[in-house]
């Protein structure tokens, strides 16, 4: 790994917090302080509340994070939703299951298997994976394929970044991601009428991983990844639906040809290897042709139509073009 | 016991959940927006659910249970806690329809016509309707021994409901599982019961 890593810490424009904050105070002050105002290249995020577990040296590489011009305007979901409103069904299938489980799990120290067809294969910790690489925020919409959707502010670094690391060969055509299996500390896996198999499994084609949208996520809102978003590893693609975008990363393998992912064995007439967003293409069992932007209220659904490609679709259609999407959904 | 002060103390267990529920309902629109989490309408349609079932449950619990502990009383209960279950699962359905689609009847009759669980949970939902109108006095009267043959339906209406139940979950069938064997042996002792008498 030593060799892989061609040690240059980027020099990242840091803002004091002090000076950080007095910028959000003039924010509010002159009532722009709706992230849905802010300009693009403008942080939207100041640090989350609640504790931050990670070991410094990643709490302080999430802190050094830089604006995306791939972040989107819109009106973040509030913190306490992000974090406590998730599908991790390693943790359980209610939707607040993972903030109430998932704290007897413990992401550090972590380690990344990397095997398959790339040159730098091997094991290898957490924090000589990241060295280097520059966190960026990406504010993403995030559209569940239960029909809900949020906007999250994700800290990571572009996969393509991560990947290029490992020296990919030219005949790797996809890449595995595999989840950590911990039935000790994730209540989920022993579950007994679980149709899901454990560790959990996702895939892209070498071309979708290396898009500059896709992320590797190390942080959300500020902050370490919690245990519920996925800590300390997780793949964000925000133009899939959200089972696409695997947690708590422990493996990744390039291959010739595209795994079966967990949802695929699960049931593969529900959820394709693609899980493009596409409101064109129903879920069998409900529409998908609109979402409900959480947070939502007990009299306003704030249903909203879903765009194609989750709105990404200028950024990834030429990913696609001549598929027939209908058949690869 | 006076029969009007049970009559009395049954009518706040039938309304013990909807007292709850209320309450949370209150708490969410005045107090705290978060209290049913970032999606309180979707959590509304599930707790109503719940609440059906649970009554459902109970209704096919009574015949056993007032043999075991020989309660005559309970017996007597039972067309109360059926209609229970009907009202409970008319808000499940009526916050499906007017919280989550907000009264969009294409939605609704798309939902009804291409989505196989809409269509079993609203036949359920449609036979128990038909049990809740005819479990007054007048009605038990009138329909003489073609009540109990009606009545029959609550047995195909649970099978409906889990089946519903089935197809809504995603990945854990836990839960419906145990509700499945709970059903189921109800049913089983029932036919054992028919078949030893």
């Amino acid at each position: 790994m030593k060799a892989l890593i061609t040690n240059k810490l980027t020099e990242h424009s840091v803002t004091p917090e002090a000076v950080y904050l007095n910028r959000r105070q003039w924010l509010k002050a002159s009532a722009v302080g709706a992230a849905g105002l802010l300009a693009p290249s403008m942080k939207a995020v100041e640090v989350a509340p609640g504790d931050d577990p990670a070991p410094p040296w990643l709490q302080s590489q999430n802190k050094q994070a830089s604006p995306s011009s791939f972040s989107s305007t819109e009106k973040l979901t509030p913190y306490e939703y992000v974090t406590g409103y998730n599908n991790f069904y390693e943790f359980g299938t209610g939707k607040d299951d993972p903030e109430k489980y998932g704290q007897d799990f413990n992401p550090h120290p972590w380690q990344v298997t990397v095997s398959g067809l790339a040159e730098g294969t091997g094991t290898f910790d957490l924090e000589d994976l990241l060295k280097g690489l520059a966190v960026e925020e990406r504010i993403y919409r995030l559209r569940c394929v239960e029909a809900w959707s949020m906007v999250i502010p994700w800290l990571g670094v572009p996969m393509a970044a991560l990947l290029k690391r490992f020296k990919p060969l030219s005949g790797a055509q996809y890449v595995t991601f595999e989840s950590v299996y911990r039935p000790e500390e994730m209540p989920g896996q022993r579950s007994f009428f679980g149709a899901i198999d454990y560790p959990y499994i996702e895939g892209l084609r070498m071309d979708e991983a290396m898009h500059p949208l896709t992320l590797m996520a190390t942080g959300v809102y500020g902050r370490s990844l919690p245990n519920q978003n996925g800590a300390p590893l997780r793949l964000v693609v925000p133009w899939k639906y959200g089972f696409k975008s695997i947690k708590s990363i422990r493996k990744i393998t390039f291959t010739d040809r595209a795994p079966q992912t967990t949802w695929q064995k699960s049931n593969a007439r529900e959820y394709g290897f693609y899980a493009n967003v596409n409101p064109a293409v129903d879920h069998p069992r409900w529409s998908q042709a609109e979402e409900r932007r959480l947070p939502s209220t007990l009299f306003a659904s704030n249903r909203v139509p879903t765009l194609p490609f989750n709105g990404y679709a200028d950024a990834v259609g030429s990913l696609y073009r001549g598929m027939d999407l209908t058949k690869y959904y | 016991m006076d029969k009007l002060l049970l009559s009395r103390w049954f009518w706040w267990v039938l309304l013990l959940p909807l007292a709850l529920a209320l309450v949370r309902v209150v708490d969410t629109v005045f107090y705290d927006p978060s209290a049913l989490g970032p999606d309180p309408a979707q959590a509304l349609v599930d707790l109503f659910g719940t609440i059906a079932l649970w009554f459902l449950c109970f209704v096919l619990l009574v015949t056993p249970l007032q043999a075991l502990i020989k309660a005559r009383w309970l017996l007597r209960q039972r067309r109360a806690l059926g209609v229970a279950c009907f009202c409970y699962a008319l808000l499940h359905w009526l916050s499906y329809a007017g919280l989550l689609l907000e009264w969009q009847w294409q939605n609704l009759g798309q939902d009804l016509l291409k989505r196989p669980y809409i269509i079993v949970g609203f036949s359920a939902g449609l036979m128990l309707l038909l049990l809740a109108v005819t479990s007054n006095n007048g009605s038990v009267r009138a329909l003489g021994r073609r009540w109990r043959v009606l009545h029959r339906l609550v047995y195909p209406a649970a099978l409906l409901v889990l089946i519903h139940m089935f197809w809504v979950a995603r990945s854990d069938y836990t839960e419906v599982v145990m509700y499945t064997v709970f059903v189921l042996l109800l049913l089983l002792q029932r036919w054992r019961n028919r078949a030893t008498s």
